[in-house]
């Protein structure tokens, strides 16, 4: 019987579940995929949201301001890539400014700090490759941009050095409500527990509606990203969104903390819960209207384009808290952005929450430090070749383009949650996530893979389930 | 810290034989350093034959056509060394490189010779839509899974893009029991060989449909297909012509990318049309002493001219070694102008006081001709009009200019080559 089940492990279930192991508990974290960070958190814009765009007293307001305060000092504790660069939402019409002075004010109230609206030339003279017709920009220097994989390997990480289980692979077919709390059935067995987190990002609202008669829908509503080579990272140093219309913030360009370009997202609702294809139409609509706020984008340094999908609940809000007629399940649901600059405060709120329901103990083994995969680059010298003599893995290169050694492959592997496939390695370490796209590299981390796990390379994976990465071996049909 | 006369970054066919080039001409000092375990490069997982037929006048698959020049490194006693990569030249040839045996370490260079060769396109580059799921390789690392691992990456592939590479894997995967369903090509012509399109697709039946392309990828987690369509005069499908394939593999053999991050970074002046340092007729770039040759300068697609250009820059290399502040200040140099159908020339300019008897000027055209001629000015006269049947985009091509030609217009500012249709 566990205390706690935390279905999802994006950031969301992550962060949960990390803030909930500074008290004693019985927990564990279920995930249909084969790693965290497989859904929403792993394909969006990156961005830590200084809190403006959400209407005054909404959660998504609420929350936006704590995490947007608490991110920096997360970062720091977990050891995550976390860049305040400030962000600008650039306005090209007259007859627009009142909007901007509109998202200014709404800021103010939401308790964001240090926004100015900017004129023409200030503005340019900050990003000069911002589009000519630029006239004005609010400019908000809390915003920043963060690795969304790296944040919740690091809440996951810490989670289980804390002593939080995750299992993988395993799906919620069905909730039962038992008398002393729920029966969860899965595809990997059945699980007791008094108290359930709903943190199922696209799925949420099937997972609510089963104890829950309050029905949520949740709408998934893709969009589509293109990522530029380390060459066009500096087009611009700040995150430049146009002004925000009905489906969102709108298309942004900004720097990646890696020292990518991000372009992105479009805005489609869709029925399939799995659609996360790129389309054509949309990467053409992408393209054209990056342009209206940042001029020259070199969009032949394009090295990959993806597609998220937010988890949208009519409500238009998230749905924060214990169900009204569910004890001891709590919702987080319908977290579409912010919620990836909102996971640090969702995490630290739903913690107390069951904490007070389910009167936990306090942790006192709690470490709330952790480190991340030591980089080898950002040593001097002599220390990176002390390093090399103790470990001489990490004098070999395997991913030429990221600069990435078998010594921090074989770290991914074997840390907390470790690394299971390419995509997991790839999350973990940007081992195969530069211009070649892991076509040099690929064959090479499959070996480290077989080795370090002992799996048979035909059982190798790019991410679970069935993308199995070869079929046999040469000629085995004959 | 390390010292040599020449360092050649890659010990590919270029590096190897600019080294053996270099070693002949005298200079003893030189060192090749290869991030891979073994010397010979890329060559290593071409098994298929062909090469050598140039240089040799036999056929030769590529290991062997690597064996001959990895020998012959070794015969002349030139150092190098293996699992190493460089991670930095510095403007003024200051290399750093690390291995696991010596770490971080740096060495000081006379001369330098980019010899890094080149890296495929992956998929991401060329926005196909689509999901992302396993099963989409491109065609040189399904090569070198099927030919140096042992492993099937797929039973039914379907190919986009009719380069070298992807020709080759065709041939290669049907061997090995896979059933190349359809090679799709964007453009109306091959990028290939034509020797590669019979070889490799005619005599097995497989199918070769040109301006067609791949515009969605079906199939979360592994590839389950494919949709196809044709294309109109400009790239853009056809609405009604798609075709749903279905095939658990997407090899891809879209191009090949110089891999100049090095270059770049010490400050070589790239040409935007090959992606590869500009060079003079010593294959130097603009920062002194250092030469590139083979698929780090341009895209090659025979391995005999990689060695042929390679030879050539071990042969400069060592010249500036020898002259060195002796060296004849540059005299008028001389522009080479590619027009009419040409795309780029290497080199792109002459000083004519430093140029061997015969000049080797190699290009590529940007569409198909048919009987036209191969024209050069000397600024605005024209000094030959050779006739060639065929020219393609995937097959390189080549002229001759002589010095002693050169030296009888003293006032040649510009040499332009373009491409002229019929009439004598």
């Amino acid at each position: 019987m566990y205390d706690v089940v935390i279905i999802g492990a994006g950031v969301t279930g992550c962060a949960i579940a990390r803030e909930l192991s500074r008290y004693q508990v019985k927990a564990c974290v279920l995930e249909k995929c084969e790693d965290v960070c497989c859904g929403t958190s792993k394909a969006n814009s990156a961005i830590a949201h200084a809190g403006f765009d959400a209407l005054p007293g909404t959660k998504k307001a609420l929350f936006n301001i704590r995490g947007s305060e608490m991110m920096e000092a997360v970062s720091k504790e977990l050891d995550f890539p976390f860049v305040k660069n400030g962000s600008l939402v650039v306005c090209r019409k007259e007859k627009d400014l009142p909007k901007l002075q509109e998202l200014y004010d709404r800021g103010i109230q939401n308790g964001v700090k240090d926004m100015r609206i900017i004129g023409r030339e200030e503005v340019h003279e900050m990003e000069p490759n911002l589009a000519d017709g630029v006239l004005a920009a609010l400019y908000a220097p809390t915003a920043g941009i963060v690795c969304p994989f790296g944040m919740t390997i690091a809440y996951a990480e810490n989670a289980a050095v804390n002593g939080i289980e995750f299992r993988f692979d395993t799906e919620v077919n069905a909730v039962r409500k038992e008398e002393e709390g729920y029966v969860i059935h899965t595809t990997r067995g059945e699980f007791r527990t008094r108290a359930i987190v709903n943190a199922a990002g696209v799925y949420a609202d099937a997972i609510h509606n089963m104890v829950s008669g309050e029905k949520l829908h949740i709408t998934p509503r893709r969009g589509d990203y293109c990522l530029l080579d380390h060459t066009a990272g500096e087009h611009v140093a700040r995150t430049v969104f146009p002004l925000p219309g009905e489906y969102g913030k709108g298309v942004l360009v900004a720097p990646t903390v890696h020292g990518n370009l991000i372009l992105g997202p479009t805005a489609v609702d869709v029925e399939n819960k799995e659609e996360t294809c790129v389309r054509q139409e949309e990467l053409d609509y992408l393209l054209d209207k990056v342009g209206h706020s940042v001029k020259n984008i070199p969009i032949r340094q394009v090295i990959t384009s993806f597609a998220g999908l937010r988890a949208h609940e009519d409500s238009d809000d998230f749905v924060l808290g214990e169900a009204k007629d569910a004890r001891n399940f709590f919702d987080a649901a319908g977290i579409e952005s912010p919620g990836l600059t909102s996971a640090p405060a969702i995490g630290v709120w739903m913690a107390e929450q069951i904490q007070e329901s389910l009167q936990l103990p306090v942790n006192p083994e709690f470490i709330p430090n952790r480190k991340g995969i030591l980089n080898p680059a950002e040593l001097p010298m002599e220390k990176r070749n002390e390093l090399i003599r103790q470990k001489p893995e990490y004098g070999t290169i395997i991913c030429r383009c990221e600069m990435i050694s078998e010594g921090e492959i074989m770290d991914a592997i074997h840390r907390p949650v470790g690394a299971r496939s390419l995509d997991g390695v790839k999350r973990r370490t940007r081992a195969g996530m530069g211009r070649c796209q892991s076509g040099f590299c690929s064959p090479r981390t499959m070996e480290i893979l077989e080795r370090e796990l002992g799996l048979p390379m035909e059982e190798l994976t790019k991410s679970g389930g069935e993308s199995k990465i070869i079929v046999g071996i040469n000629k085995d049909r004959w | 810290m390390l010292s040599y006369d020449i360092v050649i970054v890659g010990g590919g066919p270029a590096g190897l034989a600019a080294a053996a080039s270099a070693r002949e001409q005298g200079i003893e000092s030189v060192l090749i350093l290869e991030r891979d375990h073994t010397l010979g490069g890329i060559l290593n997982q071409c098994i298929h034959n062909g090469f050598g037929l140039h240089t040799f006048k036999e056929e030769l698959t590529g290991p062997e056509y690597a064996a001959r020049f990895i020998d012959r490194v070794n015969e002349l006693g030139i150092e190098y060394k293996l699992n190493t990569m460089v991670m930095d030249i510095s403007s003024e040839k200051c290399i750093t490189a690390m291995n696991r045996e010596e770490g971080l370490f740096q060495i000081r260079a006379k001369a330098v010779i980019l010899a890094m060769g080149c890296r495929e396109r992956p998929r991401g580059a060329l926005n196909i839509p689509g999901y992302r799921p396993a099963g989409i390789f491109s065609a040189g690392t399904a090569q070198r899974l099927v030919n140096m691992e042992g492993y099937l990456p797929g039973r039914e592939v379907v190919i986009l893009g009719s380069g070298d590479i992807g020709l080759i894997m065709a041939r290669r995967m049907t061997l090995e029991g896979a059933k190349v369903k359809l090679v799709a090509e964007l453009m109306p012509y091959s990028g290939g060989l034509k020797r590669n399109i019979v070889q490799c697709l005619d005599d097995f039946g497989i199918p070769l449909k040109l301006s067609h392309t791949v515009i969605d990828i079906d199939g979360k987690e592994r590839v389950k297909g494919v949709t196809v369509a044709q294309v109109d005069e400009h790239r853009k499908p056809i609405p009604g012509t798609e075709e749903y394939i279905s095939c658990d593999t997407l090899l891809l053999s879209v191009g090949l990318i110089p891999e100049n991050e090095l270059s770049r970074g010490m400050g070589v002046d790239m040409e935007p049309v090959t992606s590869g340092p500009v060079v003079n007729e010593s294959l130097e770039t603009n920062v002194e002493g250092v030469f590139a040759c083979g698929n780090v300068l341009h895209v090659h697609d025979l391995v005999d001219y990689v060695s042929e250009e390679a030879a050539a820059a071990g042969k400069n290399a060592a010249r500036y070694i020898r002259e060195g502040a002796k060296r004849a200040e540059q005299a008028g140099c001389v522009e080479l102008a590619a027009e009419g159908g040409v795309r780029y020339t290497v080199p792109k300019y002459i000083h004519t006081d430093r140029m061997e008897e015969k000049l080797t000027v190699r290009f590529r055209v940007g569409d198909v001709y048919k009987g036209c001629y191969i024209c050069t000015y000397f600024d605005d006269t024209c000094v030959k009009r050779q006739k060639r049947p065929v020219m393609a985009p995937g097959e390189m091509e080549e002229i001759k200019l002589q010095k002693q030609k050169l030296e009888e217009y003293p006032d040649l500012k510009k040499i332009t080559i373009r491409i002229e249709k019929g009439g004598e």
